[in-house]
């Protein structure tokens, strides 16, 4: 008897200008035991096929074909029989660990509530039994920390606690959508085996949707890849990763960066499975003439020395209070050179965004120098060199759907740095000067009269590069500027960082936790650890031979795609 | 051009939900018509109440059409020096609406500034303009309007009085109103100053005031708008209870609440629709307002958005 059976399961969005088909003929099964892993692009209908299970799905989505059986009951479109399922026979983990507690309540009126909902135990019973479960996901101290509010628990352990809701009452199916996606590393790991030790010991049957194919290597027994709602891959993951028989997944596969080895650039697959091997730059000598292309000196071209930076609240007396402070960067330093990308690695507050908010300006240190080109950037003396300095130093940033002002459209975006460093550019030169540059990132001339939100979260990243070119920087702070961006995108995305650090020789400031990422981008990395460098040295070494205990724990961690093929 | 720019409305995601909503759609026709009517007062209105040729006394207290003794001549009746009520209320809600209107806008252009500053400036600017901004939200707004009423006329001598009752109502109003856009606007663009698209442009090295009104201002007009509407109804209805009370317009140049008020004195000797008929007439408008504004606030909600 197959334990949750999905056939042909057909989803519809019916908004005012289109229906939107989010699941296709969708049919796959899964046993006790068992781990299946959903992986797909955003928009590729993967949530929606979790949430069809417990019937979640938002209006105006709705089901208009096909079935969901577990344990031989029909689920779809069955909301009273769903309603005694949910929650009991099937446990739900969202993405979002500081969304899905309730901040007003301890974890022990929480879990008791949800346990005695569900069973018919009493107070002092259910108690006992989260208590059981607290230490079973691994929280220490259970009888105390069960006492707590959840804003006392960190990211990873408030993971663990929303686990234990998940299981607490002994459910057979558990949907885990993007576990670990707002989690680091090393406490990825973490829940990842606390995950798989719980199908073994339980012998549930586990769902996971996520768009890492890391996770997907490290933890799923099966694989289902979907685009656009259809199911285009599903096998055993060992066989489905190694040997992918469709483009789609074949793209997909190529498209993660791999972790053992450097590679030149992504290999990239045309829709119609051809390779594309030429440069996605296309630069011509035009633009090339007007860069004025710098020739490669490999002098220092940025020192960053002795830099502390401490957080405080602003009061309206100033009180010598060490208590609101936060340091965030402690006695930092190192040197970047002209021409070379320079990797900074660290988890969630290890200070790698305030370094780079510190070089670009937006913010001052509290103690330690910056100098471009030995020349102070903080020091008032220089204001006027810094005024010039500004448009050498450029960003990019993370959020693709922030980074761009909704409501300029796409020319005016690229020409507003190039105005401001030239008052008095004629309207046929700015043009030009546009034209080039959204040429160089390889968006099409047409879409300059458009607006932010006609374009995908690739096409933005894009463009913000085009904003940051726009200056003609030297150096170009890239503030993990694919890690919100699907992997296929984000090879494209790294392939044209790489590209143009080669034709303009480009210093890059590459930040991001991604070590793979890292890997393939960086001459020279640097690892960060609450607000201090661990290690700086060159990118192979480290990754071969690294000499600190905190790097090599981050490189032990890191989910590998290798590491089933 | 007009058509074009009606179609292109409707078709939006904002003209879809107004489409959908009876309520906005009836509110908005009841407020076009009185604004519409109230412009064209001169035109539409069938007597001139100040023009002292067109009234009569022998005309005062003439009931409404319906009752016994109404006239065809007064569809609303006359009030206690003869002039026809519903001439009367037109041109009242005139000056009620460019009270309203100018007030709101006051209030918004003082608001909006001390609001994107504090917010995005930060430090001890703002914690000064936002305390500032609490002391004067915890002073109700007819008190502080009556407070500036009673400065200005101090100040202002007796003779100019009734020519000034307008800015004085107008600052008056305006005072009392600002601190709702100033703690909006700072909310607001607190949230936009750390978006990323800021960042790059302070970055590329934009001044202060640039990236205030060519980037955080557009960004964040949609409160604004929402505040500004429910806001105009509340100055509408403060300017009322001001005349009512006697500091707003004198009775030579009456608006809504100037009628009310001196309905209210023959309320209980029969002549009800003196003040009546400005009263109804008060509460449709702010009615409808609120209405629309509430319908604003829910269409320009992206968590509340209708597909």
């Amino acid at each position: 008897m197959t334990f949750l059976k999905i056939n042909n399961l057909d989803i519809e969005y019916q908004t005012r200008k289109e229906t939107i088909n989010a699941s296709r003929n969708v049919s796959f099964t899964l046993e006790r035991g068992e781990i299946i892993g959903i992986v797909g692009e955003s928009g590729s209908g993967k949530s929606t096929v979790a949430n069809a299970i417990i019937n979640l799905i938002d209006k105006p989505g709705k089901i208009t074909n096909g079935s969901i059986l577990l344990d031989e009951t029909e689920l779809c479109n069955n909301e009273e029989v769903v309603r005694t399922i949910r929650g009991k026979k099937i446990g739900f983990i969202f993405q979002d660990p500081q969304t899905s507690l309730n901040p007003l309540f301890t974890i022990k009126d929480q879990l008791v509530e949800t346990i005695q909902t569900h069973t018919d135990l009493d107070y002092n019973k259910a108690l006992e039994k989260s208590i059981k479960l607290l230490t079973e996901v691994g929280i220490e101290n259970p009888h105390k920390r069960i006492n707590d509010y959840p804003h006392q628990f960190s990211g990873g352990m408030r993971q663990r606690v929303v686990i234990a809701l998940a299981i607490s009452c002994e459910p057979d199916l558990l949907i885990a959508d993007e576990p670990t996606t707002a989690l680091d590393v090393s406490i990825q790991f973490k829940i990842l085996n606390l995950l798989k030790k719980l199908t073994l010991d339980r012998n549930l049957g586990v769902l996971i949707i996520t768009h890492d194919i890391g996770v997907i290597a490290e933890i799923t027994d099966k694989v289902i890849i979907m685009r656009y709602g259809k199911i285009v891959e599903y096998g055993k993951t060992h066989q489905v990763l190694s040997k992918p028989a469709s483009i789609e997944c074949k793209s997909l596969v190529m498209s993660v960066p791999p972790a053992n080895k450097k590679i030149d650039r992504f290999k990239l697959l045309s829709p119609e499975g051809k390779q594309i091997i030429d440069t996605s730059l296309n630069l011509t000598n035009n633009i090339i003439k007007n860069w004025k292309i710098r020739d490669l000196s490999n002098k220092k071209l940025l020192d960053f020395i002795n830099v502390t930076k401490v957080f405080d609240g602003i009061k309206i007396l100033s009180t010598k209070d060490a208590d609101d402070k936060i340091q965030a960067l402690d006695n930092v330093s190192f040197s970047i050179f002209e021409g070379e990308s320079f990797g900074l690695v660290g988890e969630s507050g290890s200070g790698k965004s305030t370094i780079a908010k510190i070089i670009s300006g937006l913010l001052p240190p509290s103690k330690g120098e910056v100098k471009f080109e030995n020349t102070s950037l903080f020091d008032p003396k220089n204001k006027l060199k810094i005024k010039k300095f500004r448009g050498q130093i450029q960003m990019i940033f993370q959020d693709p759907y922030s980074s761009l002002n909704p409501r300029f459209n796409i020319k005016d975006i690229i020409s507003e740095p190039i105005k401001f460093f030239q008052k008095n550019i004629d309207h046929y030169s700015l043009d030009q000067n546009v034209n080039d540059l959204i040429d160089i990132v390889g968006i099409s001339r047409t879409s300059l009269e458009r607006f932010p939100h006609e374009f995908s979260g690739g096409q933005r990243q894009r463009i913000s590069i085009a904003r940051a070119l726009a200056t003609k920087p030297r150096l170009l702070i890239c503030d993990e500027p694919t890690s919100a961006l699907d992997v296929t995108i984000q090879a494209q995305v790294l392939n044209l960082l790489k590209d143009l650090q080669e034709q303009l020789n480009l210093t890059i400031l590459f930040i991001s936790h991604d070590l793979p990422v890292i890997r393939q981008m960086c001459d020279r990395v640097a690892i960060l650890k609450k607000g201090c460098i661990c290690e700086i040295n060159q990118t192979e070494s480290i990754f071969n031979n690294p000499k600190n205990l905190y790097t090599k724990e981050l490189l032990r961690l890191m989910p590998k795609i290798e590491s089933i093929i | 051009m007009i058509p074009q720019i009606i179609k292109t409305f409707l078709d939006s995601d904002i003209g879809y939900s107004f489409k959908k909503s009876k309520v906005a759609i009836v509110s908005s026709i009841i407020f076009v018509t009185i604004v519409l009517t109230s412009l064209l007062a001169v035109v539409i209105a069938p007597y001139n109440p100040f023009d002292p040729k067109s009234v009569s006394l022998m005309d005062a207290f003439t009931p409404p059409i319906w009752s016994i003794g109404g006239s065809v001549d007064f569809l609303l009746g006359t009030d206690q020096q003869g002039r026809d009520m519903l001439s009367t209320m037109i041109y009242g809600s005139q000056i009620s609406l460019i009270v309203g209107f100018a007030s709101i806008i006051f209030a918004m252009v003082l608001g909006v500034f001390l609001g994107v500053t504090a917010g995005y400036l930060g430090g001890r600017y703002e914690i000064v303009v936002m305390r500032f901004t609490d002391v004067q939200l915890t002073i109700p707004s007819i008190l502080m309007a009556l407070l500036v009423d009673g400065i200005a006329r101090g100040f202002i001598s007796k003779s100019l009085h009734n020519d000034m009752a307008i800015y004085v109502l107008i600052l008056a109003i305006g005072i009392s109103e600002w601190p709702q856009f100033a703690r909006i606007t700072r909310a607001a663009t607190l949230v936009e100053k750390n978006k990323e698209y800021v960042l790059a442009s302070r970055i590329i090295g934009l001044s202060d005031i640039v990236i205030m009104i060519k980037h955080i201002l557009p960004n964040i007009l949609r409160p604004i708008l929402v505040i500004a509407t429910i806001g105009l109804s509340q100055a509408i209805i403060t300017e009322s209870t001001l005349s009512f009370l006697g500091v707003g317009f004198p009775p030579t140049n009456p608006s809504l609440g100037t009628l009310i008020r001196f309905g209210n004195n023959f309320l209980f000797s029969g002549e009800w629709w003196i003040t009546f008929f400005p009263a109804i007439f008060l509460v449709v408008l702010a009615l409808s307002i609120n209405l629309l504004g509430d319908w604003m606030r829910d269409a320009l909600n992206p968590k509340l958005k209708v597909r």
